[in-house]
């Protein structure tokens, strides 16, 4: 058996050294920054805010930016969008997003608060554009028709409207677009 | 007991319920192995992938009620990629095959499709109860077959699931013939509920104890159904934001008053005053109390209402209680045994002042002598404050604190809060349950290793400075079976020095930390016993692995490892790569 105590390349034993020293000194910058920049995979904390926190150090503690760390606080998904959902609707005015539709002359809005699910915001785009968008498929995305609705959510990304539940997507919207022709193909197909 | 039949080894058998017991009946001897196997009724299953549901089925062909946990405990914050896994359809199809005779299904944190619930409703004959906490995956159609063919169905309990409203009729779906419902929660549906179906099904269900509805029962239909249902014990109300009127009202709390038996009240995921004190006839009745959904209410009517529950042993509550709310529940509620604050501000934007403090957690240590069970989202925390709660409560089984603030030290003296949990851990023999949080170094650990005899899970968040930090808990926790830690500096050493510790853990979970690749690949050649799974969510694992051939110090993402005895999983997405 390997004798696992060896100091190795892939068991450094400075590491379970017992220092004295404060966190955030010599050895302990290093980790700390690891530690604080949230990871490198993508939506672990807001670029913005990222930097922040790197320069400000582990031992900050006047109001910290408030970065959005992935999964904290620890609160169930489940508990978190009902918050969520009820200060959207506390907001009182609606949420209005812009509509437009590939083609189209120019864009139009809708309160999104109006809705109470999918379908109902579907009729409503197919009235307003006078068009058909098809039958929604939760692995091909739609299909049947040249139309695919979708949307830029929070981060900037463009979304095929119907993947999240309801509440999920009304928090996030912030346009709708009503994609046409291939670029639609791409995006509500199956790969 | 060898001089006794099998038969009445069997009976004394019978008389031991709990899972431990009975698994370590099962180890005795050859005979009372084969006995203890083929009467067993209840298995539980911790990690669904420790085993597979065909050597499950041999072993114990008597198998009546089986309980799933899937997904690691992190996946309830979104640090487990959706596709991960943990499908219940290869067990029910197992199951079906078999023939079990399976009455009851509990599962928590599995991906259960309609097909899955399809083919539950038509397997199993005698099935009586389903029990789901936080799946995900259905719609209401797979209720619909459920409630359609399960004839003996007694109990249906969905627990904060993710479910897909088709808002179809799937209450309608309950044969007039069904009378025998014991238990019926919904109310995490979304969707709107046919109020008729409901009400003729309540009715016609005189053995109902637990109805808890979703919020779209209004407040005319939850009268309705409480004047059917005046025997209810535990009962889940909806969204009520307006006021009532005077005859509403007056109509709502008459039929409350006769709901003598009421001891559990949850729901009011929206409730205007008035409403609330339309409950207040039964409040000394409960013992439990959920209102941790009632974002909108204010501290001065949850302290109004509470003042009139004596008797609470469960207390769910949010932070807008505030401190002076819980010196009134630690005056009043001389009986409580768990209670939960949860955040109502989740981003830190407003500055809230009725949030909770260690004011709040010293006042309920001292008031109620019997609490055991706490879990505390605070904003603030201070070593002499966890040092009194220690001294208050000996007691705690479970001890839940959560800083909002990754790092924040005690804020009187800015320092760690080592000495705090220090104390809890030494005063409390009796803790199996530990949440660390705030700015803690590997000190805790050593506390926590040397005291902490009974714990059997661990959950650390932004802590330690060292790998010592979690050598101190892996080397001294002995029952420890659940270890999970995100962003902490523990590396390749601690995971390394004690492989044959996680034969005797269910699992362990570390996201953000040190680890690498090559520590990771070493300890999955070193324990072949180990699932040893390493999730990316952003690159195809595959591409992964061929780039870092060379360079085995990249650090990796999330590690989930848990022992099993089927070996590696074969539903596992191209973000997991079981090593």
């Amino acid at each position: 058996m390997e004798n696992v105590g060896v100091c190795d390349e892939f068991v450094n034993l400075k590491a379970t050294e017992l220092r004295l020293g404060l966190p955030g000194t010599e050895d302990g910058g290093e980790a700390e920054k690891q530690k604080i920049s949230c990871g490198r995979s993508n939506k672990r904390a807001l670029p913005e805010t990222e930097k922040d926190i790197e320069s400000t150090g582990k031992t900050e503690t006047a109001s910290p930016p408030k970065a959005q760390i992935v999964g904290w606080p620890p609160v169930r998904s489940y508990r978190k969008n009902n918050i969520q959902t009820k200060k959207n609707e506390s907001e009182g005015q609606g949420m209005y997003v812009k509509v437009s539709m590939d083609g189209a002359p120019y864009l139009r809005k809708i309160d999104l608060t109006v809705y109470k699910q999918y379908s109902e915001l579907m009729k409503s785009l197919e009235n307003m554009f006078k068009f058909s968008v098809g039958e929604y498929f939760e692995r091909e995305g739609y299909k049947g028709s040249d139309f695919v609705p979708t949307y830029e959510d929070k981060d900037g990304d463009w979304m095929l409207v119907g993947d999240v539940p309801w509440e999920m997507f009304v928090s996030s919207c912030k346009r709708l677009r009503i994609m046409k022709g291939s670029e639609a193909k791409g995006l509500g197909c199956s790969v | 007991m060898n001089y006794f039949p099998d038969e009445v080894i069997e009976h004394i058998f019978d008389f031991i319920a709990s899972h431990k017991d009975r698994n370590s009946i099962s180890l005795v001897s050859k005979s009372w192995h084969k006995i203890e196997r083929c009467s067993r009724k209840r298995v539980f299953i911790g990690n669904c992938y420790a085993i597979n549901p065909e050597r499950l089925i041999e072993r114990f062909p008597s198998l009546r009620s089986l309980t799933l946990k899937g997904k690691p405990h992190f996946a309830d914050f979104n640090l487990v990629p959706h596709e991960w896994g943990g499908f219940v359809h290869p067990w029910i199809v197992a199951l079906a095959k078999a023939r079990v005779g399976l009455e009851e299904l509990r599962l928590k944190r599995m991906v259960v499709s309609d097909e899955s619930l399809e083919l539950l409703s038509r397997s199993f004959a005698s099935f009586k109860s389903l029990v789901l906490v936080s799946c995900e995956g259905f719609t209401t159609d797979g209720l619909a077959s459920v409630a359609a063919n399960c004839r003996h169905l007694c109990e249906l309990d969905l627990q904060e699931n993710e479910i897909e409203d088709h808002r179809g009729q799937w209450l309608n779906c309950f044969p007039e013939s069904s009378t025998a419902l014991t238990s019926l929660n919904f109310s995490c549906l979304k969707g709107e509920t046919n109020l008729a179906a409901l009400e003729r099904l309540v009715a016609r269900s005189p053995n109902l104890e637990s109805l808890k509805v979703n919020r779209a029962v209004p407040l005319d239909a939850l009268t309705r159904l409480l004047s059917c249902a005046p025997q209810l014990v535990d009962l889940g109300v909806g969204s009520y934001e307006n006021e009532p009127d005077q005859e509403s009202f007056v109509k709502l709390m008459d039929a409350i008053k006769k709901c003598t038996s009421l001891r559990s009240l949850s729901g009011f995921s929206e409730v205007a005053p008035l409403c609330l004190t339309a409950f207040y006839p039964i409040c000394q009745n409960l013992t439990s109390l959920n209102l941790s959904y009632a974002a909108e209410i204010q501290g001065n009517h949850l302290i109004r209402f509470i003042q009139f529950c004596k008797r609470l042993q469960r207390l769910w509550i949010l932070d807008s209680i505030g401190d002076k709310g819980l010196e009134v529940v630690a005056s009043t509620c001389k009986e409580l045994q768990e209670l939960r604050v949860f955040p109502s501000d989740l981003h830190d934007e407003e500055d809230n002042d009725t949030a909770v403090t260690e004011i709040g957690l010293v006042a309920i240590s001292a008031g109620c002598p019997k609490l055991h069970s706490i879990l505390y989202f605070c904003k603030q925390m201070t070593n002499a404050a966890l040092i009194t709660v220690a001294k208050n409560c000996p007691n705690f089984i479970r001890f839940r604190l959560c800083i909002l603030e990754p790092n924040k030290p005690d804020h009187t003296t800015s320092q760690s809060l080592d000495e705090g949990f220090g104390a809890i851990v030494q005063a409390c023999k009796g803790l199996r349950r530990l949440s660390v949080s705030g700015l803690l170094t590997d000190k805790v650990f050593l506390y926590i290793g040397m005291y902490a005899e009974q714990l059997e899970m661990l959950s650390i968040a932004f802590a330690g400075d060292t790998d010592k930090g979690m050598l101190y808990v892996l080397n001294g926790c002995k029952k420890m079976r659940k270890l999970e830690i995100r962003d902490s500096p523990f590396g390749n050493a601690a995971l390394l020095a004690d492989v044959d510790k996680y034969r005797t853990m269910r699992s362990l979970w570390m996201s953000s930390c040190e680890v690498t690749l090559g520590g990771c690949k070493r300890l999955a050649r070193n324990a072949p016993w180990l699932n040893v799974e390493i999730i990316n969510e952003n690159e195809n694992n595959d591409l992964m692995m061929e780039r870092n051939e060379e360079d085995e110090r990249e650090k990796v993402d999330r590690l989930y490892l848990y022992r099993t005895v089927v070996g590696a999983r074969k539903d596992a997405p191209p973000c997991v790569t079981i090593l």
